[in-house]
């Protein structure tokens, strides 16, 4: 409405002057730089000594700056080209940009990409050290704060308990059992499939038996919980950390590790093993419907066969694990959830760290089980 | 263009409501061009439902909202973009986004609307952080690394980015210390003068009232029951803005003496 900017070249009475005319605005910002920066470049050869503003129709901070910016190109040893038509409504914000642009600074160099290759390299080491003792800090935090528990009983957190309990166990029982009901079907189907081509479909029901009590059942749901609950808890507990209420809770006398972290990991330790029995249970009978209704094997025989194939140490191996994967998942997830620093992306990245630490050391966890239980025969 | 003395903003028999819970009651309120209006109210009166309701956060039951002439309801999305162009706001805890540097803050809106070299965004932004009186180190650092009074300044560098005409302030004092507050005033005021700003603040700051407004407005029960400058307020008889005003913590600024106290 008010015309397109322009930067024309007079002659003045003392010499060239360079006229400004139409909206200096933001919207015309791009359009204002290339005229100043042509300005600027013939000023090198021949330098204006009156910027004459008095046909600029609106004028703003982008205007201001660049009409600021051109006057310094154009000062030669401390002659600065005279302002003039400078219109009193703008006068003020003039002067402001003037003062503004005073002490602006060039950005740091960044290094080369080699410093930066190594330094991330170094970052990455120097955090897993960290990762570890910070771990190892929190168990020794939480058995701490167990133990002044069972000292004093009272101050124990019951409700919190059954909360969390409800939270990570009761809730997630419908997706744990669809899961593993599902993965127990893809197992059976497979073997069957396999199986067939030398005549030994009912070897079927070892291999879902043995790999679901001692291995998928349980791994499956300590992944699902790593995903599901590890995950609610450090974002929780971040989200709390943002909000200075750990640190509210701390002023008030609270041990932020016996009132938050206590419960949340206890209700999964309890949580588990129940989770990962009904997975289990939920795998075998996918197993055996898989069996039965593609693999023609009838339901009573599938179980006379079960019951030949699996021994108690089976079921016992799997079960022992669930507690001790429980508390790897709670003690990372509560340990990221207090890493959790002022930013919403700190909240972000900490909730993934969270669930791809739980499920290596989980992971982990069952290898070492898994010698174990081989070296004492189970 | 308009005359200089019409209002920016006018709201007419606004009505909103949260489920059957009627937060404004058929409020009318004018925002003149250039002033700055002081919006206050008792906490929970729905100052700030006000000002979300009008930047278009909250939706309304019924009335009309006018922004530069224009009726929000009636405007396409292409109108209205160009409306909120025109505005910046100031949200109550600054609103800045943690994951973006304060550089990458102030230019965000700069970026997205405007087709500018990176050389004059830069020197935009030292420009804009030098009018809120923020050195240029502040540019590299991190909203979590800033105290509670330079998250209200970088946020309204922010607000300022794209030099709108109208800026809404949401309790921009609350959490600074006295000297914080009356600095964050005094550059209300002069950005006001200098860049030709309407302001409407939401506040509960009596200082700021008194200092930096043009205007009070009061709300109380859904509507606004007073409007006017400072000697307005004083004269008032309704017994909310009697207790505001010329309450004990009021005096000491109108230097009037303490009628109650012996």
């Amino acid at each position: 409405m008010d015309g397109a900017p322009t930067l024309e070249r007079l002659a003045g009475q003392d010499g060239p002057a360079l006229r400004a005319a139409g909206a200096w605005t933001a919207q015309h910002a791009g359009a204002i730089e290339r005229l100043v920066r042509d300005a600027e470049r013939r000023a090198r050869k021949e330098a204006a000594v009156e910027i004459d503003v008095s046909h600029i129709a609106r004028l703003d901070t982008f205007g201001a700056w660049l009409i600021e910016r051109l006057r310094r190109a154009l000062t030669r040893e401390n002659n600065a080209p005279r302002l003039t038509g400078l219109a009193e409504d703008y006068r003020g914000l003039v002067e402001a940009v003037r003062n503004a642009g005073n002490d602006a600074e060039p950005r740091q160099k960044e290094p080369g990409a080699i410093v930066l290759m190594l330094a991330a390299i170094g970052h990455a080491m120097s955090e897993v050290a960290d990762t570890l003792i910070q771990l190892a800090n929190m168990t020794g935090a939480i058995i701490l704060a167990g133990l002044r528990i069972a000292v004093r009983p009272q101050t124990f957190r019951f409700t919190s308990l059954i909360h969390h309990m409800e939270q990570v166990g009761w809730r997630a029982v419908p997706i744990m059992v669809l899961i593993t009901f599902l993965i127990g079907c893809i197992i059976a189907q497979q073997g069957i499939f396999h199986f067939r081509k030398f005549g030994a479909d009912v070897y079927v029901v070892d291999m879902v038996g043995v790999l679901v009590l001692r291995e998928i059942g349980v791994l499956i749901v300590a992944i699902m919980v790593a995903g599901r609950s590890g995950s609610a808890y450090t974002a929780e507990l971040g989200s709390m950390k943002m909000r200075e209420e750990i640190d509210a809770l701390r002023t008030m006398g609270f041990d932020p590790v016996e009132v938050l972290i206590v419960p949340r990991v206890l209700a999964l330790i309890i949580a588990m093993p129940i989770l990962a029995f009904i997975g289990s249970m939920a795998a075998l009978y996918g197993g055996g419907l898989v069996a039965w209704l593609y693999g023609g094997l009838q339901p009573d025989i599938f179980l006379s066969r079960l019951r030949e194939a699996i021994s108690l140490d089976h079921f016992k191996v799997g079960m022992i694990k669930a507690p001790f994967m429980a508390a790897v998942i709670g003690v990372i997830a509560c340990l990221e959830g207090f890493n959790v620093r002022g930013s919403a992306e700190s909240l972000g990245s900490h909730t993934t760290s969270s669930v791809v630490k739980s499920i290596f050391f989980v992971i982990v966890l069952d290898g070492v089980f898994a010698i174990f239980f081989a070296s004492i025969g189970m | 263009m308009a005359a200089s003395d019409d209002n920016v903003i006018r709201v007419r028999e606004l009505t909103v409501a949260f489920g059957r819970h009627v937060v404004l009651d058929r409020l009318d309120l004018e925002v003149k061009r250039g002033e700055i209006l002081g919006f206050v109210g008792a906490s929970g009166a729905g100052k700030s439902v006000l000002m979300r309701t009008i930047i278009g956060l909250v939706p309304k039951v019924s009335g009309h909202i006018e922004v530069f002439g224009v009726d929000l309801d009636q405007a396409d999305d292409a109108a209205r973009r160009v409306i909120e162009r025109r505005w910046g706001v100031l949200f109550q805890h600054g609103a800045l986004f943690s994951s973006l540097s304060v550089r990458q803050n102030i230019q965000f809106p700069i970026r997205e609307n405007l087709d500018l070299s990176q050389t004059l965004m830069d020197e935009i932004t030292v420009a804009k952080l030098a009018m809120v009186g923020l050195k240029p180190e502040v540019a590299d650092r991190f909203p979590s690394e800033l105290s509670g009074g330079m998250i209200k300044r970088v946020a309204l560098a922010r607000a300022l980015a794209l030099d709108p005409e109208i800026v809404f302030l949401d309790e921009p004092t609350s959490g600074l210390d006295p000297i914080g507050a009356g600095a964050f005033d005094e550059l209300v005021r002069t950005l006001q003068r200098t860049l030709g700003l309407t302001v409407f603040m939401v506040t509960h700051d009596l200082d700021s009232l008194h200092t930096a407004c043009d205007r009070i407005a009061v709300l109380g029960d859904g509507k606004v029951i007073a409007v006017g400058g400072m000697d307005v307020m004083l004269a008032s008889e309704h017994p909310w803005v009697r207790a505001y005003f010329r309450g004990k913590r009021a005096r000491v600024m109108t230097g009037e003496p303490a009628l109650e106290q012996g």
